[in-house]
């Protein structure tokens, strides 16, 4: 385990500590070989906004997620979780240190229930240890239960909890996105990385989604990297283009839509 | 009432009760049988016990392991060291929780190189586990027997055991009796902590590095000290199992321990149904008792002993294929499965009718296909590669 920071995080209408962005790459750069996937590439992302990510493809943005995320170690540049550095990160680090992502192949535990599925997103809540799991001693019940309940909550908030006993892979692919996010907002991040959460999803879907995400920014901040323009234009309140691994913009959707640089990085490109 | 309800609730008592009716049952068809068949129920135990490990090593976490006839191998043959002759004073508890500690010591090794691997390169891994062990008794020779392997001398029955068996059945406990019972009760605490400890947290995140590593690591799980947690646990087991199988076959030798009980073991957990405790049971009691029943109903035939001894292989591989071609997710598989599937078509037929919104198919695969039962597909022994997706 690295270093966790501590837990207590200034209210959101305290000033002064609550500037300390959640999230802030500074100057990576990642090469795979000869190519560089990432070029210099910076982001801050403050508390209690949607941070959107986008650019065409294979202009690094996953790549972007992955260093934040642990899989992917930069080769220069630094990640900073509210003003700390955090050096070799690993992905398991993530929950310790009030992150969780989601997948973009959703990467659900197909053959055990969405409840399991979701109690696993919750797994920084227990502390059962092996032995006290070997032999069911009361504490582990107990604590299962508290976790069960937990989990209950978080797919009845995303309105999937009548799945909870269902084998996680039987079920169509919109549902199983739905137990995605809810795996992900059961541990309680305080910031959340989101990969395309909008695609294979309907228009209708995709509405809903953005009013989810939206409502969630009194909890906790949002990175997201997402290919739905409108979703990215309506529910994001910072933008960072991407293109060949280098930002070419960043700020508020309005700004970012009229930047030249974006529209020439998109020009021929189908959206 | 409520209390009631919680008790049936609690993992543990649920299991205490199955345990408890286990050991009447076990005790009373100990009773009933005679001495050969309290043999053979005793060889049963043994090899269900590795395959209870093994079932939650391949089918809860994913990993496959050839090698664990040779861990059994480490238990028999600590075990056979421990008990060189009638005077040796190590209490029997103490010998089998030693023979138990070494194996898990084992297994810890092989499970730290096998974190590692995956697919066919652990399975290559294992395989040359199973193979190396029964090498080592013969090249050293003194301390571990060679061809010939070590003597073990079970400890006669305790008065106890020999007062209660009089008290309850009016005949005398015979040792092989006394060992069937030792070897029975065994398998009723080894499955009692395996089902713990599937049930509980560590088999929810043994499962869920089996399912998608990437995923586990990302919900805060280190996927490696996991797998070599499951491996250890798996290679207890299979120690256990070892250290009853020396006191049953009283020699610890190399010819007890061929690749083919490695790939018994296998046998048995897929015919029982992966990751399943009652389909290992299962498995190992048809493994134990097929070849033979079989071999009978040759000789009734009236098949030589030669030819109807033939029969036994022929029966086993057609067994195995039936199995794996009708019920891939094993004898037990079938049933859990048959519930599944019904639960799920309940349950999404309720929420369109509900919702009657249309919801798209996965592209990735077609939907007949994502009902299938969870247990039954093959994927378990290939752990998805660890690709960020």
């Amino acid at each position: 385990m690295s270093k966790q920071p501590t837990a207590s995080r200034p209210s959101p209408g305290s000033t002064g500590a609550s500037r300390v962005a959640e999230l802030e790459l500074d100057r990576v750069t990642v090469r795979f070989g000869g190519l560089v996937a990432l070029s210099d590439a910076a982001l801050t992302v403050r508390p209690h906004t949607v941070h959107g990510v986008i650019g065409p493809n294979g202009a690094g943005k996953t790549t972007l997620f992955n260093v934040a995320c642990g899989f992917v170690r930069p080769d220069e540049g630094q990640i900073l979780r509210r003003g700390e550095h955090l050096t070799r990160l690993r992905p398991s680090d993530l929950p310790g240190l009030g992150m969780a992502r989601t997948l973009q192949g959703l990467g659900l535990f197909d053959r055990v229930t969405v409840l399991d599925n979701v109690m696993i997103g919750a797994d920084r809540h227990a502390r059962t240890g092996f032995w006290a799991s070997a032999l069911a001693w009361p504490t582990s019940g107990r604590e299962e239960r508290a976790l069960r309940e937990r989990a209950l909550g978080a797919l009845a908030e995303l309105g999937i909890a009548d799945l909870a006993p269902l084998v996680a892979g039987s079920l169509p692919y919109p549902l199983r996105k739905k137990v995605a996010l809810a795996r992900a907002l059961v541990g309680e991040p305080e910031l959340l990385l989101l990969d395309e959460p909008a695609s294979g999803l309907a228009a209708d879907e995709i509405d809903d989604l953005g009013e989810l995400v939206r409502g969630l920014t009194d909890r906790m901040a949002v990175l997201l990297v997402e290919h739905h323009m409108d979703l990215v234009m309506r529910i994001c309140d910072d933008i960072t283009v991407l293109d060949f691994g280098r930002v070419i913009a960043h700020g508020p959707p309005e700004q970012v839509r009229n930047d030249p640089a974006v529209l020439e990085a998109y020009l021929g490109e189908d959206v | 009432m409520e209390r009631i309800s919680r008790l049936v609730g609690s993992t543990l008592a649920r299991h205490l009760l199955v345990a408890a009716l286990g050991m009447v049952v076990v005790v009373m068809a100990l009773t009933a049988v005679s001495d050969f068949r309290r043999f053979q129920l005793a060889e049963m135990a043994c090899l269900a016990i590795a395959a209870g490990g093994l079932t939650v090593l391949t089918g809860l976490n994913g990993q496959l392991s050839l090698g664990h006839g040779a861990l059994m191998a480490v238990g028999t043959y600590t075990t056979a060291l421990l008990l060189p002759d009638r005077d040796a004073s190590t209490p029997l508890v103490l010998v089998v929780l030693i023979s138990v500690c070494t194996a898990t010591l084992v297994g810890a090794l092989v499970g730290v190189a096998a974190a590692r691997l995956h697919g066919p390169y652990l399975a290559g891994a294992t395989l040359a586990l199973a193979v190396a062990v029964p090498g080592l008794a013969l090249h050293f020779r003194e301390t571990l027997g060679g061809e010939q392997g070590i003597p073990v001398v079970a400890p006669p029955p305790p008065g106890w055991a020999e007062d209660a068996t009089y008290f309850l059945t009016a005949s005398d406990l015979t040792p092989r009796g006394w060992i069937a019972f030792l070897a029975w009760s065994t398998l009723i605490l080894s499955f009692l902590l395996l089902a713990n400890l599937s049930h509980s947290r560590v088999g929810r995140r043994w499962r869920a590095v089996r399912d998608d590593p990437v995923a586990a690591e990302l919900a805060g799980i280190v996927v490696g000290r996991s797998r070599v947690s499951a491996f250890m646990v798996s290679a207890a087991a299979a120690g256990a199992a070892g250290s009853m199988l020396a006191l049953v076959v009283r020699l610890a030798a190399p010819g007890s321990f061929t690749l083919a009980l490695s790939l018994t073991l296998i046998a048995a957990v897929v015919l029982g149904g992966l990751g399943s405790l009652t389909g290992a049971l299962l498995g190992a009691a048809l493994l134990t008792f097929l070849p033979q029943f079989v071999t009978q109903i040759g000789r009734d035939a009236g098949l030589d002993d030669v030819r109807a001894a033939e029969l036994a292989p022929l029966v086993y591989g057609l067994v195995m294929v039936l199995v794996i071609l009708l019920a891939p997710g094993g004898l037990f598989g079938v049933i859990r499965g048959a519930l599944t599937r019904r639960r799920a078509r309940r349950a999404l037929a309720a929420r369109s009718v509900e919702a009657s919104t249309s919801t798209r198919p996965d592209p990735d695969s077609p939907p007949d296909e994502q009902l299938t039962d969870p247990s039954g597909d093959h994927r378990t022994a290939t752990t998805t590669e660890g690709a960020p997706r």
